[in-house]
């Protein structure tokens, strides 16, 4: 049995409810979409986090390199099935809104 | 655990054809390959005639948005298409735009560009339309090649493909 059994998701992978994230289960989707979390990754992962906290939207890619010191291409090579999408799945938030 | 559509990794593919080179004509071609990107999808620009100034180091940081003959200017702008005539409008009119565009966030082209290369967007330069204009690999911005239509074709194949 996995962590993610008890998670509800929408049809795209996303949680619904981002209150029930935690670490563990960050991991857990990491490990589905192919990834293993470094250091970086949570860097990435903790702004994203905030960033839903103060503005309840998801960062996308620029957000996040503007206001990290993770570059963009850090950025793809740390979650290189796309972080338009990639960084909100695994951080337990909605699919990001934002065009760039 | 929650049934999940099969993921279907790396099997999309998007081609676009950027053939134009004013300021308006540029956009739609950084954004559509950069959502592509941030989107996971394998990428490939190929720059063709005017539009190899957007992939133009020399260049692509001066395009210009046309006033004479774009229909659109006149809903965005108010600009009744004979003023674009008359001598600074097209600075002018250039320059509303590139203020609009960085209100929204969006960098500037030559900021832009760099920006695909470090996403891994495959830029390309039409070999025909470089031969035509006396440019070469070096005058392009680095990470981008030059590449023949046919090959461009070859690259396509099985992909998606947008024209500007």
């Amino acid at each position: 049995m996995s962590i993610l059994d008890t998670v509800k998701f929408d049809a795209e992978g996303f949680m619904t409810d981002p209150k029930a994230w935690t670490k563990e289960i960050a991991e857990a989707i990491a490990a589905r979409e192919g990834m293993t979390l470094t250091e970086r990754h949570w860097v990435v992962i903790n702004f994203a986090r905030n960033f839903f906290q103060k503005g309840g939207e998801s960062p996308t890619p620029r957000n996040i390199t503007k206001n990290t010191d993770v570059s963009t291409k850090e950025l793809y090579e740390l979650f290189p099935g796309g972080p338009g999408k990639l960084v909100a799945k695994v951080s337990g938030l909605g699919k990001p809104h934002g065009c760039i | 655990m929650t049934e999940l559509p099969a993921i279907k990794k790396g099997t999309r593919k998007l081609s676009i054809i950027a053939s134009k080179g004013s300021l308006d004509m540029a956009y739609p071609v950084l954004i559509l390959a950069n959502a592509a990107r941030m989107a996971g999808i394998e990428t490939h620009v190929f720059f063709t005639f005017w539009g190899l100034d957007i992939v133009n180091k020399k260049k692509m940081n001066k395009l210009n948005v046309a006033m004479v003959g774009n229909p659109s200017m006149h809903p965005m702008f108010h600009i009744p298409t004979w003023i674009g005539a008359i001598p600074g409008m097209v600075w002018l009119g250039t320059w509303m735009m590139r203020r609009e565009i960085a209100k929204l966030d969006f960098p500037p082209v030559g900021e832009f560009m760099e920006m695909l290369v470090d996403a891994g967007a495959h830029l390309y330069g039409c070999k025909m339309s470089m031969d035509m204009m006396k440019l070469t690999k070096a005058d392009l911005i680095d990470g981008a090649e030059v590449l023949g239509a046919m090959e461009f074709m070859e690259i396509s194949e099985g992909g998606q493909i947008i024209f500007v």
